[in-house]
């Protein structure tokens, strides 16, 4: 039974993938070097884990004696996030909608998508920077960066979604005669809605645990409290602002749940 | 944004006895040199149901765009109503489009709406943008949707999502939606090419019980050519771009078909 042999041979259901072989060995091979040249090995971090059992050991138990000044700071965090999130929402819906390729002319969407990379080149941390450095410290600085940070995520997602749409849909309102706006109202936003939703409450989120992190760079929020305790090495009130911090996000993520519940 | 014209001056524009669509020249290419439709000349009176039969992809989806301009027409004209539709743009394009009612081979609701804001839909062309978003429709708009759901079989569904629906309810939604525009002409691309058998017949039962009863012309494309043979008051037969057949279902003989679909085993 040769011929049968060969043909068995010859057919071959699946061909190797050679680029793709070639690709993960040079990716194993450059992940080794990287760690190598880091001093990423057994010795440093066995001396890292006794540095980090003094640290935990500072921790314990968590104090709670400055609650004030904690509870002011979270307050402040949670407005800048919220205050954040409505407007980067209120300013992503336009944008995303104006981004979308299949829905307007390129000379439109090209300069909205490089505004949309723009406000995603750069972590939420070094925008604040800029905010503080240009409109001074507090809330205010933190509330912009937080803002642009969210428009570049939604509107990026968002955009994404309106390309992914059934068009036969669209098609079917268009051909009642309705004009443009009355197209996006009952031919474009039914179909994103939910996903825009989504989005947003991601962003919340996202928004929530970064608030608490534009203070470190004089942002406003619970970080400028946070930063402050680590300097004083008060390493018992950190524990405390921490676990405070989980706290919130909990709720929020609770909270965002049902928001998604009730649109869908 | 749209022209605040009252559903009077629509019908005004035509007359009761339904105004002819004339195709003169009609061409097509979607690519240059590629000719899709080739100098169609149709002339679709003012009433009855006129059926478009031949081979997939032999431009009769495309015809059925050119004439509501959802394709645009390369050369041609398409004379109605005292207009050439071919030549308009912006808002009097819209407002021709809102007096052709569309009815689609995958019906083509916007599926995370409910029945009520489909048919709906057929009056966005009448109602302001804002008012859309408001949800804020005319009554009688409101009430002439309820007397279509239940006109076409679906009443009490008007607050079930489209996409809870089966094929054929979709299709009487479609077809709901059309009407709703209070049309001068239905046009409707392959609406039964997604559906079964027993409700494919249904669904054109109610398109030529609807256009008779509301005197509005129907024009069907389809495969089936028994449907067209047993619903249309006139079959056009097109192959390769071209009208190659024009007359009545009675006159259509298997040499025609042949024409039309070309070969011969498969009539056996």
């Amino acid at each position: 039974m040769s011929t049968l042999d060969q043909t068995a041979a010859r057919r071959r259901a699946f061909t190797p993938n050679w680029p793709a072989r070639l690709f993960f060995l040079a990716f194993a091979i450059y992940l080794v070097y990287a760690a190598s040249r880091l001093g990423f090995n057994l010795e440093r971090m066995s001396y890292g884990l006794e540095h980090g059992q003094r640290f935990l050991a500072r921790m314990f138990p968590p104090s709670f004696a400055r609650s004030e000044l904690i509870i002011s700071g979270i307050v402040e965090s949670l407005q800048i996030a919220i205050i954040a999130s409505f407007f980067g929402i209120v300013l992503a819906l336009p944008v995303g909608f104006l981004a979308a390729r299949n829905l307007m002319p390129v000379w439109i969407t090209w300069p909205m998508r490089a505004f949309v990379a723009l406000c995603r080149s750069f972590h939420p941390i070094i925008v604040a920077i800029i905010f503080v450095k240009a409109i001074g410290f507090g809330a205010l600085a933190g509330v912009m960066a937080l803002i642009v940070a969210s428009v570049g995520f939604i509107s990026k997602l968002f955009a994404e979604a309106i390309e992914e749409i059934s068009l036969k849909q669209v098609e079917a309102v268009r051909a009642t005669g309705a004009g443009f706006f009355a197209v996006l109202v009952m031919g474009v936003l039914p179909q994103v809605l939910p996903r825009f939703i989504g989005f947003s409450t991601y962003q919340l989120d996202s928004n929530l645990r970064n608030s608490t992190m534009v203070g470190i760079v004089g942002g406003g929020g619970i970080g400028a409290t946070l930063f402050t305790a680590y300097q004083r090495f008060d390493f018992d009130v950190v524990l405390a602002i921490l676990i405070v911090i989980v706290g919130m996000i909990m709720v929020a993520e609770i909270v965002s749940g049902w928001a998604r519940r009730v649109f869908q | 944004m749209l022209t605040p014209a009252t559903a009077n001056d629509v019908t005004d524009k035509g007359d009761a006895a339904g105004d002819a669509l004339v195709l003169r020249h009609l061409s097509k290419e979607y690519r240059a040199g590629v000719p899709v439709l080739k100098d169609i000349n149709l002339e679709i009176p003012g009433s009855g149901l006129t059926a478009i039969i031949g081979p997939s992809g032999t431009g009769k989806s495309t015809l059925i765009r050119c004439i509501n301009r959802l394709v645009q027409p390369t050369s041609g004209e398409i004379l109605y109503g005292g207009q050439d539709l071919a030549k308009l743009g912006g808002a009097a394009m819209r407002e021709a489009r809102r007096r052709i009612g569309m009815v689609f081979q995958e019906y083509n609701l916007v599926e995370r709406l409910t029945v009520m804001e489909n048919l709906l839909c057929g009056r966005l062309g009448y109602v302001s943008a804002w008012r859309v978003w408001l949800r804020r429709f005319p009554q009688r708009d409101i009430d002439h949707a309820f007397s279509l759901l239940e006109a076409v079989g679906l009443a009490g569904f008007e607050n079930r999502r489209a996409d809870a629906l089966s094929g054929g309810q979709r299709q009487r939604v479609g077809i709901a939606r059309a009407v709703m525009q209070e049309p001068k002409i239905i046009l409707a691309d392959e609406p039964t090419s997604s559906l079964d058998p027993k409700t494919s017949v249904e669904i054109m039962e109610l398109l030529r019980n609807l256009g008779a009863e509301r005197n509005i012309p129907v024009v069907v494309n389809i495969h089936n050519v028994e449907l067209a043979r047993r619903f249309a008051t006139r079959i056009v037969g097109m192959t390769g771009g071209r009208v190659v057949y024009d007359g009545s279902p009675g006159d259509l003989t298997d040499k025609d078909l042949n024409t039309i679909y070309g070969g011969e085993n498969w009539l056996e």
